[in-house]
């Protein structure tokens, strides 16, 4: 699924293409008056385009050559109002075409933002975000092009050759034979050339995928690449890719001269034949010259649509292959699904308890083993241990973000696999590190969790998480637009705002990380501030970072390679686990010391408290 | 409905041209200036050009040369019952298009080919640029832009270079000889005929002008997809954790309803264009027919004329279009061109002087001297900054956020010139060495621990990459990292996901460590390596840094004062001055802004 792992060419499989355009097809059911409307309107232009070299031949023989003025002139005007007609119905196929399908491109956007909305984290985990936009872009619009234009011209070459041919052997066999004889030798290099040119693209799309993100990651680490004066090793890094996608542009470039030309060539020879055979005909009186015209100018109206045919051919081929990756996102199963009969959790009181919960990801790497512990409503539970010890992985369990591959977690007697997501995570409040917020203004970002509330409570919210000052700064306060095009905010005052947003649903059961981003310590203090205030009364679940906390906690859960280590509250595991110990005298305990002494040095500062 | 005789030449057809439309970009007029310099990058190729070109002059000629034939067949050999000379011309005929085939052929594949290695040359060139440009340009350019400039920008470029210049000429010699052939063939007729031409100049012109505005809208539109999509999939996991999928749909939904109706509306007009032409195509064609027939009739022209016009009519209107359409290109291109040539002309804020000499070995004494420095022109953010550290000795630089401490880093590693003043390193002004054998000397743990993609390995590897596996090791175990990456699921092999998701913060920063320790750097800058890990992980870091220190000059920045508690040296840093100095302790009995600094973060809340 990733791009960046493989450099090299992709061998594609091929399941079941005639499926893909089937489902391909089935999105343009709703606009099916419009598709028909446009295959009807296409049929018409068709059926113009067989007449009217009909005309030339009477013009020819009747008109020029009989010296019939008067049936040279109507004749010239009913070309001509031919041509009107069919330029009518060539603007309605397309612009019906053209509707449909740009349909077809809407419905698709749609169904994938749907679909990642409900996909769990596991699968955003694996993904890369440039992956799902390239398909959501480029591969989404080549499967409306096939639903478009792509098969209007399929079979407009299609009805056109075969009507054509019709004509061709209608006024002379043995001349149509030859002349026609030519188009399955086009046909076979049509197809012989998409079967070649497939995967090559494909190869190349993939290696400017490739070049992108080298690119990216070079700027962005472009602080990095110069502390480590690595820059020679990332231009030999960025040659290499850049150099391998010029030898498969360079082959398609082969590929496209040698072919295209060649199908033109074949098309050709079959004028030659008309010229020929037809001249001779002619002379021998078995054919007049206006139907030599007629012939000429039926091939020559083929040329283009037979001749388009091959790229045709490859452009649907192209898109099966993109169709393939988005049916494979919207194909993508949930490792977290809702149950059929998933009922709304009721309000909860807030008492979650884990019963013997294992967990690995991706199947493969262990990284909770047998937790089982329990959190009474309005309990504050501590997680401390080392990274990957499994801290986050329990929260993340909670919300059902992944689901446990064994045991069973409950919130108020509910096995949260019996709930409704939305029920469920509607009770939860969220607030981690690294916080996403929103392009959007201040207001829309705290209101996120809740569109309805009400100016009063926005402020209320947003004064207990510390916030609401430095949002009166900012130049249009609570309207100010944040995140790209508008103003930048710094660590803190996100963090502020993603507590404010979790103050504003008032969850029953609270999950954050107690550690503040990189802020100046009057920030620290202010948020530390906000977080206690926002504790107070839920069930709290806290990866615990700060003395503070853990010392207020409830249940302390010392964490080391996905188990339990040990458990308890401070003063319990201070005697009984050397792991805490060890944690809380070389990292909690220089805290309190220096706290104490800076109460000692300045009791006035301690009141503050 | 047309007649033809054989296929155009290379000519892309109407349907071709509408798609290039879609890649213009908003007015630029041409400009020789741009135009020289980008027609420069074909000049390692002119042998290749010129035999493309040669071809194309060929393959024009052999293109006009067929309706040509069949005037004759008509004229000389049917009409007169001549079957011996028909052979003979049908021979010819078929000569002249296995000859197009050859040489459309060999030009294409010639002018792809030196498209697309110009295109990879300019993209290298383009990367190994930005390599030279300093910091000040990084921070300044939003990472996507650039991209654009290296991948798009280009594209546009090579689509001018490659394929533009041949249309221009090879379409403007073809209409030139269509012009002279209808012309001596017959004069009238000729005449006559070119009468549809203003209206279908007018037609194109009026065309061309909608369209830029519509197609132009159409690319705002999907850029309004991709972004709003972009963000949503960024913050998926707050979408999802407060239940808003639904809301998030609503925008998404919005944005790309537009981008719909956009297309369709572009789109539409092509539908109200392409019929048009083909009309006029038809008004020329029965010019042809009911003049042409009529002079027949009357015994003034030949038949062969007239069925040879019908062809020429086809192939005439062909180039005009394209024609009008290459203009678009063109704008694209300019625009296009004078973006990545202003790439290219961005020099260096900071340069290595001319005669700068390699830094030898560093023993680690650095002093800023007076040091005041700006962003590109802004306020200051550093004034008169006098500092010493010693070697081996480890500073600290605490402060409130902006004050000037990563500023005054950046300096030290040269990232920035210092505005007055002198960074010297052993006594050595840093702006007198070069860049490179500076900063070999020196090691980086940035704020944000980033990883690239790749393995574990790698990214431990990158400071050095010819470092051997057992170095790289080393590293990790010094850096306390090589026990949780031997649990990682592939040990050193593991790969890195996007954004390092699969590694927490905590082991992110600690293969930063290692990446550090590998370098074997003189000088260490920490910048705040340890603000967002959890409590084990800080303990794990503190252990590691404490090893990472011994005999190096560190300067660490850190807002959290219990990680700076055992440096040698602290400066406080407000307001781009350096407001105080000393060890901890002497700055706690100062009873200054450090110790303010250092109530405040303890304060139990």
């Amino acid at each position: 699924m990733r791009t960046s792992e493989s450099p090299g060419p992709v061998a594609l499989r091929h399941p079941g293409a005639m499926r893909i355009l089937l489902r391909c097809l089935s999105y343009l059911r709703p606009y099916w008056q419009l598709t028909v409307g446009a295959y009807i309107a296409l049929v018409g232009i068709d059926i113009l385009a067989l007449i009217s070299p009909q005309f030339i031949r009477w013009i020819v023989d009747r008109g020029i050559r009989g010296r019939d003025i008067r049936l040279l002139s109507w004749s010239v005007l009913t070309l001509l109002g031919l041509t009107l007609l069919k330029g009518i119905l060539t603007l309605l196929q397309g612009r019906w075409t053209e509707i449909a399908s740009q349909n077809v491109a809407y419905d698709l956007r749609n169904a994938i933002h749907q679909k990642l909305s409900a996909l769990s984290f596991s699968y955003h985990d694996r993904t890369e975000t440039g992956q799902l936009l390239s398909r959501s872009v480029q591969d989404v619009d080549r499967v409306r092009f096939l639903t478009g234009r792509a098969l209007i011209r399929l079979i407009d070459g299609t009805v056109l050759l075969l009507g054509t041919a019709v004509m061709l052997v209608w006024m002379n066999p043995r001349l149509a034979l030859l002349a026609l004889g030519t188009m399955p030798l086009l046909a076979y290099r049509a197809l012989a050339f998409s079967r070649q040119y497939r995967p090559l693209s494909l190869a190349i799309q993939q290696q400017l995928a490739v070049l992108t993100t080298r690119l990216e990651q070079n700027l962005r680490g472009a602080r990095i690449v110069k502390a480590f004066v690595q820059e020679d090793a990332e231009i030999e890094r960025f040659d290499r890719e850049n150099d391998y996608w010029f030898s498969l542009a360079a082959r398609v470039a082969k590929l496209r001269a040698f072919n295209i030309p060649l199908m033109n060539l074949i098309a050709n020879i079959g004028t030659v034949f008309v010229i020929w055979y037809g001249g001779l005909l002619v002379v021998r009186g078995q054919l007049t010259l206006g139907e030599m015209v007629a012939f000429s100018t039926y091939l020559g109206q083929l040329v283009s649509p037979v001749r388009r045919l091959g790229m045709i051919v490859t452009a649907i081929v192209q898109a099966l292959a993109s169709g393939e990756r988005v049916f494979e996102i919207l194909d993508a199963e949930s490792e977290v699904k809702e149950a059929p009969d998933a009922i709304p959790l009721p309000p909860v009181r807030g008492h979650v308890r884990f019963e013997h919960v294992s967990f690995s990801y991706f199947g493969r790497h262990r990284v909770l083993e047998d937790i089982t512990f329990e959190a009474l409503p309005g309990q504050v539970i501590a997680l401390l241990g080392a990274t990957g010890s499994g801290k986050s992985t329990i929260i993340n369990l909670i919300p059902r973000f992944y689901d446990p591959t064994e045991g069973r977690i409950t919130i108020d007697g509910y096995d949260i696999r019996h709930v409704t997501l939305n029920s469920l995570r509607a009770q939860i409040g969220i607030v981690l590190q690294e916080t996403t917020l929103f392009a959007a203004t201040i207001r829309e970002n705290i209101t996120f969790g809740r569109p309805d509330a009400t100016e009063e409570e926005i402020i209320e919210a947003t004064r207990a998480a510390q916030a609401h000052d430095f949002i009166m700064e900012m130049p249009e306060g609570y309207d100010t637009r944040v995140g790209e095009r508008g103003v930048t905010l710094s660590g803190g005052q996100k963090q502020r705002i993603a507590i404010a947003r979790a103050l504003l649903k008032d969850p029953r059961i609270l999950i954050l990380d107690d550690a503040t981003s990189s802020v100046d310590t009057e920030t620290e203090r202010l948020i530390q501030m906000a977080l206690t205030r926002l504790m107070r009364g839920r069930t709290s679940f806290v990866i615990a970072q700060r003395l503070s906390t853990v010392r207020a906690a409830d249940l302390i859960l010392v964490l080391d390679k996905g188990r339990i280590a040990a458990r308890g509250t401070h003063k319990e595991l201070l005697h009984s686990s050397g792991l805490y110990a060890e944690i809380y005298y070389r990292q909690l305990r220089p805290q309190e010391d220096a706290l104490a002494r800076a109460t000692r040095r300045v009791p006035s500062r301690g009141g503050e408290s | 409905m047309s007649f033809s005789i054989g296929t155009p030449g290379p000519q892309m057809g109407p349907r071709g041209a509408l798609r290039r439309f879609g890649e213009e970009t908003e007015g630029k007029a041409f400009d020789w200036r741009i135009a020289a310099r980008l027609l420069a990058y074909l000049r390692p190729h002119w042998q290749r050009m010129s035999a493309a070109f040669v071809l194309m002059l060929l393959a024009s000629t052999l293109t006009l040369a067929a309706p040509y034939l069949v005037k004759v067949a008509i004229d000389r050999y049917i009409i007169q019952g001549n079957a011996a000379g028909l052979t003979h011309i049908a021979l010819l005929t078929a000569g002249v298009f296995v000859g197009t085939y050859f040489t459309s052929s060999g030009q294409q594949y010639l002018l792809s080919w030196v498209g697309q290695r110009v295109l990879a040359t300019l993209r290298s060139q383009l990367f190994r640029h930005l390599q030279k440009l300093s910091l000040s340009y990084h921070d300044t350019h939003i990472v996507g832009v650039t991209i654009s400039r290296v991948m798009n920008d280009v594209a546009v470029i090579n689509q001018l270079l490659s394929q533009g210049l041949i249309t221009l000429i090879g379409d403007t010699l073809i209409l030139g000889g269509i012009i002279i052939v209808m012309l001596s063939m017959s004069a009238r007729l000729a005449l006559l005929t070119f009468s549809v031409l203003p209206l279908m100049i007018l037609a194109t012109s009026l065309f061309a002008r909608r369209a830029r505005v519509a197609f132009s809208r159409t690319r705002t539109r999907i850029a309004a997809v991709v972004g709003d999509l972009a963000e949503d999939i960024g913050g998926m996991r707050v979408i999802q954790a407060f239940a808003q999928e639904g809301a998030a749909h609503e925008r998404f939904d919005e944005v790309n309803r537009a981008n719909r109706d956009a297309n369709i509306a572009a789109i539409s007009l092509s539908f109200v264009f392409l019929p048009s032409v083909e009309f006029l195509g038809m008004l020329a064609t029965g010019i042809v027919l009911w003049f042409g027939g009529l002079s027949v009739a009357q015994g003034k022209l030949t038949l062969g004329v007239v069925v040879a016009f019908l062809a020429y009519v086809t192939r005439f209107f062909q180039p005009i279009q394209e024609l009008s359409q290459l203009y678009t290109t063109m704008q694209a291109a300019m625009a296009g061109g004078e973006r990545v040539l202003e790439l290219l002309d961005t020099k260096p804020e900071v340069q290595d002087q001319p005669n700068a000499m390699e830094m030898p070995p560093i023993e680690g004494r650095i002093e800023l001297r007076d040091v005041s420095f700006s962003y590109r022109g802004d306020a200051p953010v550093l004034h008169d900054v006098n500092l010493v550290i010693h070697p081996g000795q480890t500073v600290a630089l605490v402060g409130p956020t902006g004050a000037g401490k990563t500023s005054i880093a950046n300096l030290i590693a040269r990232f920035y010139d210092v505005t007055d003043g002198a960074v010297l390193i052993d006594g050595i002004d840093v702006r007198d060495v070069t860049q490179r054998s500076l900063r070999r000397q020196m090691g980086l743990v940035p704020q944000d621990p980033l990883l690239f993609s790749g393995t574990v390995a790698d990214n431990i590897r990158f400071s050095r990459p010819d470092a051997p596996d057992e170095a790289v090791e080393e590293a990790a175990r010094l850096a306390n990292a090589h026990e949780f990456i031997m649990a990682l699921p592939d040990g050193y092999a593991t790969k890195v996901l996007e954004g390092g998701v699969n590694l927490s913060m905590g082991q992110r920063q600690l293969i930063c460590i290692a990446r550090a320790v590998l370098a074997k750097p003189r000088i260490l800058i920490l910048d705040e390596a340890t603000s967002s890990v959890d409590t084990v992980t800080e303990m794990l870091i503190q252990d590691a840094l404490e090893r990472l220190l011994k005999g190096r000059t560190a300067v660490v920045i850190a807002h959290r004062l219990s990680t700076v508690r055992h440096a040698d040296q602290i400066y406080v840093v407000q307001g781009g001055r350096i407001a105080e100095r000393g060890t901890h302790e002497e700055l706690l009995a100062l009873g200054g802004l450090y110790r303010e600094l250092y109530e405040r973060q303890f304060v139990d809340v």
